[in-house]
């Protein structure tokens, strides 16, 4: 039954339409499309951002390993390596304190107004991504091919059951965030 | 077994953040003032309309939608693939179909796919919650910004479409950003993922300090 929705090409892309809508509605809602609150999160001001992040990540980890067992979802691990992952992560931070938003939080931001995330941000991640498109052929044998680590997870690499990993990883998130709201921030 | 261990884990994680949602979250808003966060069961108010959720049902809610998204689409949430096809579609515009013939874009199809209108629906569903919660203005310079550098709307438009241009460049070199590696790329365990947003982190708040605790002191 699945696989006949996966296959349907226009049901599909109006459940994206319908998802991206209701994650732009929760960005929205936690105030995370907003510059204030993203570079505050850089600055160590405002954890909202951080709170979002990690609840997203242990409930999408517990739902994701839990289906994954089910056999109701395929991993969709990408490729990551040192020269690749890193250094562009690296140029994405860059960019990420300057401009203030992500490229997700730039496009929620747009709509609720922000000018500077349409005119300055989107359209500049327009041009950084169509930059590397062209610069794709020349970085591909050299930095983008160094330390690379393939479709690597930690299970794996630790050869163990992955709720080895997910169970402790959950517990240690969770109490972080409980020592955040109990420290005030 | 995993069915034990999946409900063990959701109990804590509620036991976790449940008293968090039930004692109500003040988030600090722009100018200043603090509005009371309280959950829409007890409160009896619309909870569309309230300018601000607790980050912890807007965290349960985006890691359900990860989940939908293997479930319904065998697909992964994020954002920044959507910018390498639109980029191939403006420059095909332009420069007519020789473009696809790129390698970048042989990859990329300068297509609408499910990612692209998961972005599109995003600008909706962010439009639709800041109309509904009357938060939605049209403005240039973000409330800091103006407090720490001027409200001069150039000097903002420069620096963001610098920032841009890192930013589209960076994602697409590290193959994905805070959503698909910061959110699909962790919750998967994947070493790409977690490697990822190290560097997102790392490299924005050393940005983050350099601009606002040394260029700006």
């Amino acid at each position: 039954m699945l696989s006949t929705l996966h296959a349907r090409k226009g049901g599909q892309l109006l459940i994206g339409l319908a998802m991206g809508f209701a994650f732009g509605f929760l960005l929205q809602k936690a105030g995370v499309t907003t510059y204030d609150v993203i570079i505050n999160q850089l600055l160590f001001r405002d954890f909202t951002v951080l709170k979002v992040m990690l609840t997203a990540m242990v409930t999408g980890m517990i739902g994701f390993h839990a289906l994954k067992g089910l056999g109701l979802a395929q991993p969709k691990v990408k490729p990551g390596g040192f020269g690749s992952t890193l250094v562009g992560a690296l140029i994405f931070g860059v960019g990420f304190g300057t401009l203030g938003y992500c490229p997700g939080t730039v496009v929620g931001a747009v709509g609720q107004g922000a000018l500077d995330a349409l005119f300055g941000g989107l359209i500049g991640a327009l041009l950084g991504a169509g930059l590397f498109a062209a610069l794709f052929p020349r970085l591909k044998t050299g930095i983008l091919s160094k330390g690379f680590f393939g479709e690597a997870t930690f299970p794996e690499l630790l050869k163990v059951n992955p709720w080895v990993l997910v169970i402790p990883v959950s517990l240690a998130v969770i109490g972080l965030l409980c020592w955040l709201e109990a420290s005030g921030l | 077994m995993r069915v034990v261990a999946c409900l063990m884990a959701l109990a804590m994680l509620w036991g976790a953040t449940g008293p968090a949602l039930a004692k109500g979250y003040p988030p600090p808003m722009a100018d200043g003032q603090t509005v009371e966060w309280v959950p829409p069961a007890l409160s009896g108010g619309n909870p569309f309309t309230m300018p601000r959720w607790s980050p912890y049902v807007v965290g349960v809610g985006i890691g359900v939608l990860c989940c939908l998204a293997f479930l319904l689409s065998d697909k992964t949430m994020g954002c920044s693939t959507a910018f390498a096809r639109s980029a191939g579609m403006l420059e095909r515009l332009f420069r007519g179909k020789a473009v696809e013939a790129k390698p970048y874009y042989q990859q990329f199809k300068p297509v609408v796919d499910w990612e692209w209108m998961l972005v599109a629906g995003l600008l909706l569903g962010a439009a639709a919650s800041a109309l509904l919660s009357d938060t939605f203005h049209f403005h240039w310079v973000p409330p800091l910004w103006a407090a720490r550098v001027g409200a001069d709307p150039v000097v903002r438009w420069v620096v963001a479409f610098f920032g841009g241009i890192c930013m589209g460049f960076g994602a697409r070199w590290a193959g994905g950003c805070t959503s698909g590696h910061g959110i699909s790329g962790t919750l998967q365990l994947a070493a790409s993922g977690w490697l990822a947003v190290a560097g997102f982190f790392i490299g924005g708040i050393a940005t983050a300090v350099a601009v606002f605790h040394i260029i700006l002191a």
